[in-house]
């Protein structure tokens, strides 16, 4: 039994999501083979997912593999994942993209969302919530090695890795040619300055309920009222009302505050794994169906653009 | 240039959604609707067009059963030229591979410049369609794109990683996953409604796609459900309906009594 767990990793340091999984795949005692690729990458770095739970790690290491883009990493892990019972990957945008694409390539079947897995005998088993997080699912593959997708947040990677480097292998890499046509021309990193919303004890969350970025001022004056930060839904960081800096999710920051309000808010998965482990979630918007009513400790079923300036008030004049 | 737009039937977000028990597949018995993230690609596509790029073609593609035709007509609604439905008894339990092969066999015979999807199907919360059908074709992808620009026979696209904005540029034929935040749809009009009625829905089986039976459906599927359980039960929440006025003041005092506030 051979585990392949992919470890993304970004300017040096390795993704917590695939660190987390790669320490659940070593817990079941199967072997458990890392997966890096990338170029120009270290021997000794590499190594050192020894003491996060691999017995061996292989390295794909080709100047293709340079823009992190996920296609070209398909290609180098086909042969690898060929020698394996099952291929998991830590949540991500890139690791998801790869997941995908190699199990469409080899004809594996794929576990998405998953937060547990375990080992039947030989099998490999993944558990994943589903529809809305109302049931579990647990899954088997067949007729093929199986690919893991994790959540966010789902697996927590060791926290005090040992020193152990497990032994590394160079892997031959042939990347075709449509597989490096898209190309990575530029990023643009996370602003810095700002609250740190993971410090904050109450975070009061500005979604596409709000309506539009005229409206930002009022969760501002909901958080001060509150004394606490502004945080932030994808939707609207990506629709430029507030800074990346805000976002919480799976693309964004995992905040853990005594106090979440979240303000227009659907609570789409992506979201919820940044926030779920909120002490209190209050949760405003008209939509009855918003997955948010299903896990807030406090639903008000109305419009946030008028229910956020009145809770403005309500705690102001409590302060008085 | 032609734009082939994937869209999926899921489930109204307002019906109960349960999985049937006798085949743990997700009971599709209730009202379905087009996946709301796909209105944002045919959005996109429609937007491609006004914005001056060549297009004599969007065509919406979709896998699904009989019931699907309501959702392609709405993909028509929204902008679509014509739709083509595959649908096959032999495809229904397809996983994720055996969907993307399927797509994919429709795709080759389309020959678009540009494939469009959702960034996620709203059923399975999974986002990894675009890829494993990229895959299939052997085409560049980009996924969960908040910005495109198309220029000429390329793409240029932003998309949100961990770490902040990727910027990706692509050649033509390319596969595009777009994020809920690229566009806001518009609604259709009674007229493009009404017009939608006219536009061409082709129908198409396993065989008519050159789909192998084998290789899709519950035959072919590599993922297997095991077994499905409540999940660990947690305290029901308060729900406070706003229509006293009152709201705010009930929302404080709860946290007052937490010691909140």
């Amino acid at each position: 039994m051979r585990l392949l767990v992919h470890v993304h990793h970004d300017d040096g340091e390795f993704n917590a999501n695939s660190l987390g999984v790669l320490a659940a795949a070593a817990g079941l005692g199967a072997e458990t083979v890392a997966f890096v690729a990338g170029s120009g990458l270290d021997d000794a770095w590499a190594g050192g997912l020894g003491g996060h739970g691999a017995s061996k790690v292989l390295v794909a290491d080709e100047p293709a593999l340079a823009g992190g883009l996920s296609q070209p990493i398909v290609d180098a892990m086909e042969g690898p994942a060929g020698e394996a019972d099952g291929i998991l990957f830590g949540a991500g945008v890139v690791s998801a993209d790869v997941a995908a694409g190699l199990a469409a390539r080899i004809g594996a079947g794929i576990a998405c969302e998953t937060t547990a897995i375990s080992l039947d005998g030989d099998a490999l088993v993944a558990v994943r919530p589903a529809l809305g997080d109302s049931v579990m699912v647990e899954s088997g593959f067949q007729n093929g090695p199986g690919v893991v997708l994790a959540r966010a947040n789902a697996f927590a990677p060791n926290e005090s890795p040992s020193g152990d480097a497990a032994p590394v292998e160079r892997v031959p890499v042939s990347v075709a040619d449509w597989s490096q046509a898209a190309r990575l021309t530029g990023r643009e990193e996370a602003e810095a300055g700002g609250a740190d919303i993971t410090e904050a004890d109450v975070l009061v969350a500005v979604g596409r309920g709000m309506g539009g970025p005229e409206n930002v001022p009022l969760v501002e004056a909901l958080a001060k009222a509150a004394g606490g930060e502004v945080a932030a839904t994808r939707a609207v960081v990506d629709a430029g009302w507030v800074p990346y800096s805000m976002q919480v999710g799976q693309t964004g920051k995992t905040v853990s505050p005594k106090l979440y309000i979240a303000c227009g808010v659907s609570g789409a998965i992506q979201h919820k794994v940044g926030m779920a482990n909120a002490g209190t979630i209050v949760a405003i918007n008209k939509d009855v169906n918003a997955p948010i009513h299903e896990f807030a400790d406090v639903s008000v079923i109305g419009d946030a653009l008028t229910i956020v300036p009145r809770l403005t008030e309500a705690l102001q004049a409590r302060r008085g | 240039m032609k734009i082939a737009v994937c869209v999926k039937e899921v489930p109204s977000a307002t019906a109960a959604r349960r999985l049937d028990p006798s085949s743990n597949r997700l009971d599709r018995s209730g009202d379905s609707e087009l996946n709301p993230f796909d209105v944002h690609a045919l959005e996109e596509a429609v937007r491609i067009r006004e914005g001056g790029a060549e297009v004599e073609e969007i065509v919406a593609v979709c896998m699904g059963p009989e019931s699907a035709q309501r959702v392609l007509a709405k993909a028509l609604a929204l902008g679509a030229d014509r739709a083509v439905l595959l649908t096959d008894e032999a495809l229904a339990g397809s996983d994720i591979a055996g969907t993307a092969s399927a797509l994919a066999a429709v795709l080759g015979r389309e020959q678009p410049d540009l494939v469009l999807l959702g960034q996620q199907a709203a059923d399975a919360d999974c986002y990894v369609m675009a890829a494993a059908v990229a895959d299939q074709l052997k085409r560049p992808l980009v996924t969960q794109v908040a910005h495109l620009d198309l220029d000429g026979s390329a793409l240029k696209a932003k998309r949100q990683t961990e770490h902040g904005y990727d910027l990706i540029e692509a050649p033509l034929p390319a596969v595009v996953s777009v994020s809920d935040a690229i566009n806001t749809p518009r609604l259709p009009s009674i007229k493009a409604i009404m017009g939608a009625k006219k536009k061409p829905l082709d129908r198409l089986s396993a065989a008519d796609a050159g789909i192998d039976p084998a290789s899709v459906g519950s035959a072919g599927a590599h993922s297997v459900v095991r077994s499905v359980a409540p999940p660990e039960a947690k305290a029901a929440g308060v729900t406070i309906e706003d229509s006293g006025g009152d709201s705010a003041e009930k929302v404080v005092a709860i946290l007052a009594e937490k010691g909140l506030v």
